[in-house]
C-alpha cells in the first residue's frame, strides 16, 4: 500500500506544476501565435495561415511602430537620466548621512504608488496643458521619472549603504577630495546597484500606460499607446507585435536581475 | 554637524521637490476639483458620480476584493510550497516558473489575455480540440472574470516574492519541531508560518489593492462596457465630455476606499502590538 503511495504521490504535484505551466504560458502562446497569424477563425485551435506580413505593415514608415519605438526609447532613456541624476545624491544621502526624518524621506518616494494616480495624471496633464507641457517628450518624461523615483532613489540608497564606509574615508585620509572620492571609490562600487535601478526605472518608463494617455497622446506616440490604439481597432496582429516588442526587455530583464541586484543589496532596499 | 544634516537635505531636495509638484500638487488640485462646481463649492460632482456609477463603484470594490483574496490564496501557496516543499525538483521548477508574469507590464496582461479568454482564443480552441466542450459551448470570459484573472495573474507573483521572502527569513526551528511532533504540512502552514508573515502579506496585499484600484489598460481592454471599473469610468468623463469635476468625484472615491483600506490594516497592526 505505502509503495503505491510513494509510487503516485509525485503526480498531482506534477498535476499542478502542469497546470500553472499552462496558466502562465498558455496566455504568452497565444501572443506569440497572434504575432504571426495570417489568419485565425473561430473555432480552429490554431491559426490556417502563418506569416510575417503584419510585421511588414508594423515596421513600415506609415505602421507608426518605428516611431512609437524610438520615442518609447527616447522618453525611457531621458527618464532614466533624470531620475538618476535625482537618485544618486537623494540616494546616498540616505545611505550616509545622518539626516532627520530619514524614514518620512524614504516613504515619501513610495507615495506615487500608494494612492490611486489615474486622477493624479488627469490633473497633471490640466495643469501641463496650461504651460504647453502637455503632449510634449519633457511632459512624459516628467511623469515617468516622478512615477519611477521609488525604484531609483530606494535601489540608490540600498546599493550605496551596501558599501563600506571606511573605503571612502581611507581615500580622504590619503588626501583625496570629498567629490573626488565619491567618484573615484564609492560610485564604482555602487555601479551594480545603479545599473538595476537604471533599469528598473527604464521598463518602468517603456510599460507606463496611463500617463502616457493623458499627457502624452496623441502628440507623443508610444508603443504601449500604439498596442491599445490598435487592439482597439480589432487588430490583434499588431497589437501582439507591439506587446511582444514590450515583453521582450521585460522578460529579459527577469532574466537578469539577480546578477545586477545582489543578495547584499537586495536585503538593504527600503531600509 | 549642523552642517552635513544640511548637505544630506539639499542631496534629497530635488528628489522630494519631484514628487511635491507632480504628484502632491496635482492630487491636492485631484480632491479640490472634485468639490468645484460651475455654482461654486459643492457636492453635485458626487451627486452625478452616484447617479451615474453607483453600481461601477460596487463592481469596483468587489472585483478588486475578490482579486485580492485569491491572489493572498494562491501567494500563500505558492509561498508555502517554496518553503515547505520537500522534492527539492519540484521547488526549483516552481521557483522558476511563478515569477513570469510580474515584470509583464499591465497593458501587455491586458491584450495576452483579451485574445486568451475570448470565445475564438486559444483557451476555448484547446478545450474544443481536445472534446472537453463543443464549439456552442465556449464562453467568453470577457466580462468581471476577465478583470480579476487579469489582476490576479499579474499580482500574484508580485505577492507571493514578499511572502516567499518573510517565509525564507523566518526561524526553521518551529517548522521542524512541528514537523517531528507530526504535524501536516498545510497545518504548519497555516498555524505556524502565516501568522509570522500576516505583515508582508498584508502590505503586499493592500500594495496590490492600490494598483488594481489605479490600473487603467486592463478594464479598458477587457471590458470597458458597464458594468465596469471607475477608471475606465474616469477616462471616458474626460475623453468624452472633458468633465473634470466628476472625472475627480470619482478618483476621490477610489482615494476613500484606498486609504479605509490601509487605515483598516494599521488600527488592525495597532491591536495586534498591543
Amino acid at each position: 500500500m505505502s509503495a503505491i503511495r510513494t509510487g503516485l504521490a509525485w503526480l498531482p504535484r506534477a498535476l499542478l506544476l502542469g497546470l500553472l505551466a499552462f496558466v502562465i504560458f498558455g496566455p504568452l502562446t497565444n501572443l506569440l501565435l497572434w504575432t504571426v497569424a495570417e489568419r485565425w477563425y473561430f473555432p480552429h485551435a490554431l491559426p490556417s495561415q502563418y506569416g510575417f506580413s503584419f510585421w511588414e505593415r508594423v515596421f513600415s514608415p506609415r505602421g507608426g511602430a518605428l516611431s512609437s519605438l524610438s520615442n518609447s526609447i527616447i522618453v525611457a532613456l531621458l527618464t532614466v537620466a533624470v531620475a538618476l541624476a535625482l537618485a544618486i545624491p537623494a540616494g546616498y544621502a540616505l545611505a550616509r548621512l545622518k539626516l532627520p526624518f530619514r524614514a518620512l524621506i524614504l516613504l515619501a518616494f513610495l507615495i506615487p504608488q500608494a494612492f490611486p494616480n489615474l486622477s493624479v495624471y488627469v490633473n497633471v496633464a490640466r495643469l501641463f496643458y496650461e504651460v504647453r507641457l502637455n503632449g510634449t517628450i519633457p511632459g512624459v518624461v516628467l511623469v515617468h521619472v516622478t512615477h519611477g523615483l521609488v525604484y531609483a532613489v530606494w535601489i540608490a540608497t540600498a546599493a550605496f549603504a551596501a558599501i563600506e564606509p571606511e573605503l571612502e574615508e581611507a581615500a580622504r585620509s590619503m588626501g583625496a577630495g570629498a567629490l573626488r572620492a565619491f567618484r573615484d571609490v564609492t560610485l564604482p562600487l555602487a555601479m551594480p546597484g545603479l545599473m538595476a535601478s537604471a533599469i528598473f526605472v527604464f521598463l518602468e518608463s517603456l510599460d507606463e500606460f496611463t500617463g502616457s494617455y493623458f499627457v502624452g497622446a496623441p502628440d507623443v506616440n508610444m508603443l504601449p499607446l500604439l498596442l491599445y490604439s490598435a487592439g482597439a481597432g480589432g487588430n490583434y496582429q499588431i497589437a501582439s507585435i507591439t506587446a511582444l516588442l514590450l515583453l521582450i526587455p521585460s522578460i529579459g530583464f527577469m532574466l537578469v536581475v539577480e546578477r545586477f541586484l545582489k543578495a547584499d543589496v537586495l536585503a538593504k532596499v527600503g531600509h | 554637524m549642523v552642517s552635513k544634516k544640511m548637505l544630506g537635505l539639499l542631496l534629497v531636495l530635488p528628489a522630494l521637490v519631484m514628487i511635491g509638484v507632480f504628484f502632491i500638487l496635482p492630487l491636492i488640485a485631484s480632491v479640490i476639483g472634485a468639490f468645484e462646481t460651475p455654482e461654486g463649492a459643492g457636492l453635485s460632482n458626487f451627486v452625478k458620480a452616484r447617479e451615474l456609477y453607483s453600481e461601477d463603484i460596487l463592481f469596483s470594490v468587489l472585483i478588486v476584493t475578490l482579486a485580492s483574496l485569491l491572489i493572498g490564496f494562491f501567494a500563500i501557496a505558492i509561498g508555502g510550497y517554496l518553503t515547505l516543499g520537500e522534492n527539492p525538483r519540484a521547488v526549483a521548477i516552481l521557483r522558476w516558473l511563478y515569477r513570469w508574469p510580474l515584470f509583464i507590464p499591465f497593458i501587455v496582461v491586458g491584450q495576452t489575455l483579451r485574445t486568451f479568454l475570448a470565445r475564438n482564443g486559444l483557451m476555448n480552441n484547446m478545450l474544443v480540440g481536445s472534446g472537453l466542450i463543443t464549439p456552442d459551448q465556449a464562453l467568453s470570459f470577457l466580462d468581471w472574470r476577465g478583470i480579476v484573472i487579469a489582476f490576479v495573474w499579474k499580482q500574484t507573483p508580485f505577492v507571493a516574492l514578499l511572502v516567499a521572502g518573510a517565509m525564507a527569513s523566518i526561524d526553521r526551528g518551529t517548522i521542524e519541531a512541528a514537523r517531528n511532533l507530526g504535524a501536516s504540512r498545510p497545518r504548519i502552514l497555516i498555524e505556524i508560518v502565516v501568522p509570522q508573515v500576516l505583515v508582508t502579506l498584508t502590505v503586499g496585499l493592500i500594495l496590490s489593492f492600490v494598483t488594481m484600484m489605479s490600473v487603467l489598460s486592463v478594464p479598458l481592454m477587457i471590458n470597458a462596457q458597464s458594468p465596469t471599473m471607475i477608471t475606465a469610468d474616469i477616462a471616458f468623463r474626460i475623453n468624452a465630455y472633458g468633465d473634470y469635476g466628476v472625472a475627480n468625484a470619482l478618483g476621490f472615491i477610489s482615494l476613500i476606499i484606498t486609504s479605509t483600506v490601509a487605515w483598516l490594516y494599521l488600527k488592525l497592526s495597532v491591536k495586534e502590538r498591543s
